[in-house]
């Protein structure tokens, strides 16, 4: 068994592609998702026209300019133009104050704000509309300070576990989620696969070795590599990206091992059922990559999906996972509220691995 | 040789869909037997390896290796097979040293407890012992293989095809190295497509499509032969072969490096009519000599009986 385990840190070490798959991808990835990938706008560019030019106007103007979420960009001679920088692509949204704002305002009570926002990309369209009313609403409130009227209904919305609705609270659990699933279940079913393309599972077969041994000597490698990589990405999200950790480090670390064995059992009955090393990649590639991202809730919430996919959701190990690593990193909580998902991941782990036993061969047929 | 049976194969057939690979096949091996399986690729030499080593169950028929049942008792029959596969099957990626600890290891085993059965073998690739065994030669990676294979002191040896693949120097030194091994008093069963290796082992069988031919040892096979056999050579290699087939004494004629080994119908033929003919065809530098048969010839002669029966 020891030297079992041996030989297979041996073969992970010496190939420069498990090494860069084992620990370069999750980084690349962490860093990529935290940074490149981010659904916040920041600094968007925006066009002011100030029909008016006034100390209200001004002030509104600074107020949004100071918000981090726009920046200033080139101005824009008058409202004909407004198509064509749009056209350019150079600003995001255009702001338009009507003339003599500040006096419309004194007077009647009311005056006229125009936002145009480039839908081309209708995410940050919306959410730079609603940044935009959202800034303008609280310099109104500051404003009506001390006046009284007729009747008003305020709106008081809280973002609760994420109040600057970050997304890297979105992605981190479901990069951590997919990476563990896909290195552990890919590199598992590759290596197996590699012995029987090789010829020497021929050997390992005719000798005493049963296969409880075999596929625990394949595992147990796996297992530390693989929760080696959870603690790199936690890490790298802890002090790079900022996310919290709120529950306990210690149930987030025990739940990622469960998760850990639940994949590679998984990557084990992969092995069994493919015959080569490119089929072993290309069903962990395939049945486990598209549908870890797609259903798992990674990036699609699972509520809005037709009910079909909604049930079949369900058997997507990373969905209950998600869950688990957003309740405790994110929310705090503790295990009275997560032990159905950890249950559910247990018992897809038994259910592979008893499996994985069963189908395999000990003969050459 | 020893009474004691170590192999015993009754009737077995095994198919690969409509394809039958084994057919039929029955043979006893003695402990401490040097045996050679003996036929040309797709015969089922290798098939009939992996059912003696457990790997396939016979489709049908029994085999036991040293009482040992290859369907029921295969775990216990594991223990103490040693077993090369046809094809290189070792860690490439790990050492020669690496390698060697592994394959004990997965035998509860350690290289130096076993050390004096291997230490001939690897005592030769020993100064290579840190070297990757995907960067060793074809000759060394047979002999790391058969250290492998030996490590946990087997009591049977199944070799496939140790020699294929290997230069002429390596094959002979390997079969010098099983010689020894067996004087350890190890079963050894080995296949080869190389008919001239027939003569290293105590005895053969001849497989040919499935099924044995014909089971002695290498002498009784040759004395067999029951036919005179005469080398025939001449300037034109090429035409020669088709001008013998046509020689109406001709039994059979095989090429043979630039020879033709050629046997008659009757013993009453002198080699004077075989040159008088050739001569007459057209050939010149005729080379006629009567050579004792060699065990490729006896498989060719089977061979050819054995199709000719079948047309019939």
């Amino acid at each position: 068994m020891k030297g079992f385990i041996i030989k297979e840190f041996y073969h992970i070490f010496r190939d420069i592609r498990s090494m860069v798959v084992l620990f370069g991808m999750p980084v690349i990835q962490v860093l990529l998702f935290g940074f490149a990938l981010s659904t916040e706008v920041k600094n968007a560019p925006v066009a002011i026209i100030d029909h008016s030019n006034d100390q209200v106007t001004r002030a509104i103007t600074s107020k949004l300019l100071s918000s981090g979420f726009f920046i200033l960009s080139d101005q824009v001679p008058g409202e004909g133009h407004i198509e064509e920088v749009f056209r350019h692509g150079k600003v995001k949204e255009v702001i338009v104050f009507e003339s003599d704002f500040a006096a419309k305002l004194e007077k009647d009570r009311q005056a006229g704000i125009q936002v145009i926002a480039d839908a081309s990309d209708p995410n940050t369209a919306n959410l730079l509309v609603s940044y935009t009313s959202a800034i303008i609403n609280d310099y109104q409130q500051e404003y009506l300070k001390g006046m009284s009227l007729p009747v008003t209904v305020n709106t008081q919305s809280q973002m609760m576990y994420n109040p600057a609705l970050k997304s890297v609270f979105m992605f981190v659990p479901g990069v951590i989620t997919i990476l563990l699933m896909l290195i552990t279940a890919m590199m598992t079913s590759i290596s197996i696969a590699r012995e029987n393309e090789m010829g020497t599972m021929e050997i390992l077969l005719v000798s005493p070795m049963r296969p409880i041994q075999i596929i625990a000597g394949k595992v147990l490698p796996y297992v530390l590599l693989a929760f080696t990589n959870a603690l790199i990405i936690l890490l790298l999200s802890y002090f790079v990206l900022g996310m919290p950790v709120k529950g306990s480090l210690i149930m987030l670390l025990a739940e990622s091992l469960l998760f850990i064995v639940m994949a590679l059992s998984l990557g084990i009955f992969i092995s069994t059922v493919s015959n080569s090393q490119q089929m072993a990649m290309m069903l962990s590639m395939f049945a486990l990559m598209l549908p870890t991202i797609l259903l798992s809730g990674f990036i699609f919430p699972i509520e809005n999906m037709p009910l079909p996919l909604q049930i079949f959701s369900n058997i997507m190990p990373p969905r209950w996972f998600i869950v688990i690593v957003k309740s405790i990193m994110i929310k705090g909580l503790g295990f009275r509220y997560i032990w159905k998902e950890t249950l559910i991941i247990a018992g897809m782990a038994v259910f592979f691995i008893v499996l994985s036993i069963r189908k395999f061969k000990i003969r050459l047929e | 040789m020893s009474s004691a049976i170590s192999i015993h194969a009754a009737n077995i057939t095994k198919r690969y869909g409509d394809k039958t690979a084994l057919d039929d096949v029955s043979f006893d091996i003695s402990k401490g037997e040097l045996f050679g399986f003996i036929g040309p690729d797709g015969a089922g030499k290798t098939t009939l390896f992996r059912i003696i080593t457990s790997l396939l169950k016979p489709g049908s028929g029994a085999m036991t290796v040293e009482g040992f049942d290859t369907v029921k008792d295969y775990i216990k029959l594991r223990k103490i097979l040693g077993y090369m596969p046809g094809r290189f099957s070792l860690y490439q990626d790990l050492t020669v040293e690496e390698n060697l600890r592994f394959f004990a290891g997965i035998f509860k085993t350690t290289p130096e407890a076993n050390y004096d059965l291997v230490k001939d073998i690897y005592s030769q690739i020993e100064p290579f012992k840190d070297r990757k065994a995907g960067k060793l030669s074809g000759g060394m990676k047979q002999k790391l293989a058969l250290s492998c294979a030996l490590i946990h002191k087997p009591e049977v040896l199944v070799l496939d095809e140790p020699t294929t693949g290997v230069d002429a120097v390596s094959r002979i030194e390997f079969w010098e190295m099983l010689s020894r091994l067996r004087l350890s008093g190890i079963t050894i069963v080995v296949s080869t497509p190389y008919m001239d290796e027939a003569s290293r082992c105590d005895r053969v069988a001849l497989i040919q499509s499935g099924k044995i031919m014909s089971i002695d040892t290498p002498e009784a096979i040759r004395n067999n032969y029951g036919q005179d056999l005469w080398a025939i050579k001449t300037d034109d290699t090429y035409r020669l072969l088709g001008d013998l087939r046509q020689f109406k004494y001709t039994r059979t004629a095989f090429p043979f490096g630039e020879h033709i080994h050629l046997s008659l119908i009757s013993k009453s033929v002198k080699p004077a009519e075989i040159s008088a003919y050739l001569e007459a065809a057209g050939h010149i530098n005729i080379h006629i000599s009567k050579i004792e048969p060699s065990i490729e010839d006896c498989f060719m002669e089977m061979m050819s009986t054995e199709s000719s029966t079948r047309e019939k």
